[in-house]
């Protein structure tokens, strides 16, 4: 059996943190009644992931658990459970702060890390392809669309946004 | 003739290029004309993006919304992702004053300013709410007589307060434009459920992703159904892609023709399903091509 989490090892900080995701403040009206769960397509599937548990955890102030939780990552944002709470506790949206928190934490999965990087670069998160170019000339379709991989300049912002914000830095290789 | 940009996002120019020319074709012959919004990038992917950092996907969603205010048309979009990014981008930022002016510092680097002039729309809820189901009806020449399941996915319909739509539990909008077509909307179990693909699942967790996709193909099999009918080129993917990978890691082969509703209503108007790039799907069934070769020919 785990220990007992302990009051003194609760982060007050981080759970203000989480709260200033506009409507989380809705969390501490949570009274427990599972619908979040029990309505889940994704904890149909993976009965370990539990997104009740997952806030119940925030409103705790149990960082370290949280952002190192390993079924932080299995919401597919369809926003079912918000959208059906009876108190009207935007979960995805204080999730998705959560996993934030993670990622500026340096916590991020290596999938994920590459998907960033490859938007990045390229502006898009699923770049053209040599099968794609073939497919787009065979119905009588320009070899590439008219996003940023027509238009150079175009992705020069992208490239400038990304170094604005510091994205590349947040999502750069870890050494 | 209505205008409005055409948002490309990532996988239907790059992945299902047949979605891209199925709905300039199909737009065009309802009398919207789509005009390129050059330049655009990533909507960035609202579940992955959004969660690693706010402000880079605020950034990158609104840039792609500045485009179209650019041009002073609204923005027209047939992937649930990008929807889900670009309006609740625009919302965000035409509510929150902070918001804004932290983006448009962004913006100005790069000589852009976001205004909040226009609207992003769905190309489902466009053609419900400003074409409307009948003239849809009189498009028609050929009717699509397939039994389909119609799978809405998420980020069309919810979060809600961002969209206006109607029920999100039993919502039909979608279900009246596949019948305008002449094709018959069957129920099935779960209809709404996801597809697996959002927030970065499938992209972390890929089995995962695939046991919901493997529920709705089972589903829609299980109905009898021709085909399943989307909006959305990323649930497209996870299904027909999701297919192969389904068989290899779990060995339940399905053969479910994916189709967009674009090449639907393509279908209807007489364009063959080479046309509408139907047959360059990652699965191959030559019986369902065959069948929707006999529903109008080609012009």
């Amino acid at each position: 059996m785990s220990d007992t989490i302990k009051t003194s090892d609760l982060d007050k900080a981080f759970r203000d943190e989480v709260l200033t995701e506009p409507g989380a403040e809705k969390l501490i009206l949570c009274f427990n009644c599972t619908g979040c769960t029990a309505g889940c397509t994704m904890a149909e599937h993976e009965p370990n992931y539990n997104i009740r548990q997952l806030l119940r955890m925030a409103n705790l102030g149990m960082r370290d658990e949280l952002l190192n939780h390993p079924y932080l990552w299995n919401c597919t944002t369809c926003y079912k459970c918000q959208e059906r709470c009876p108190q009207g506790v935007p979960n995805v949206d204080i999730l998705l702060k959560i996993r934030t928190m993670a990622v500026h934490s340096g916590i991020m999965l290596d999938n994920h890390r590459k998907v960033a990087q490859l938007m990045a670069k390229t502006g898009h998160a699923v770049p053209i392809n040599d099968d794609n170019k073939e497919k787009r000339k065979k119905l009588g379709m320009n070899e590439l669309p008219e996003t940023v991989h027509n238009y150079p300049d175009a992705l020069e912002e992208v490239h400038k946004i990304v170094r604005i914000t510091e994205f590349d830095k947040l999502t750069e290789a870890q050494s | 003739m209505s205008e409005l940009s055409f948002f490309l996002g990532c996988i239907a120019p790059n992945r299902y290029p047949g979605i891209e020319k199925a709905t300039k074709i199909v737009m065009e012959e309802l009398g919207v004309h789509l005009l390129e919004l050059k330049g655009a990038s990533c909507c960035p992917a609202p579940g992955v993006f959004r969660s690693f950092d706010k402000l880079t996907w605020l950034a990158l969603a609104s840039r792609n919304v500045v485009l179209s205010e650019e041009m002073g048309v609204d923005l027209l979009t047939v992937c649930n992702g990008c929807f889900g990014s670009l309006v609740d981008a625009n919302n965000t930022l035409k509510e929150d004053e902070q918001l804004r002016s932290d983006v448009n510092k962004v913006l100005a680097e790069v000589g852009h300013e976001f205004k909040g002039t226009i609207r992003v729309r769905h190309i489902m809820e466009y053609l419900y709410d400003d074409v409307g189901v009948e003239k849809v009806k009189e498009s028609i020449k050929y009717p699509v007589d397939l039994k389909v399941a119609v799978h809405y996915g998420c980020h069309l319909i919810k979060p809600s307060k961002e969209r206006h739509l109607g029920s999100i539990e039993n919502p039909t909008f979608f279900d009246e434009l596949v019948e305008a077509t002449g094709a018959e909307s069957v129920m099935y179990k779960d209809k709404n459920a996801c597809c697996g693909a959002g927030g970065g699942v499938r992209t972390s967790a890929l089995e995962t992703a695939l046991k919901l996709a493997r529920a709705k193909l089972e589903h829609a099999k299980a109905a009898g159904v021709d085909c399943i009918v989307d909006a959305c080129p990323f649930c497209h993917l996870q299904m027909d892609v999701g297919q192969t990978e389904i068989a290899k890691k779990f060995g339940d082969v399905f053969n479910m023709p994916i189709v967009h509703y674009s090449q639907l209503l393509g279908l209807g108007m007489g364009y063959t399903p080479q046309e509408l790039g139907i047959d360059m799907n990652y699965v191959k069934n030559d019986d369902f091509i065959a069948k929707i070769e006999k529903i109008g020919g080609g012009k």
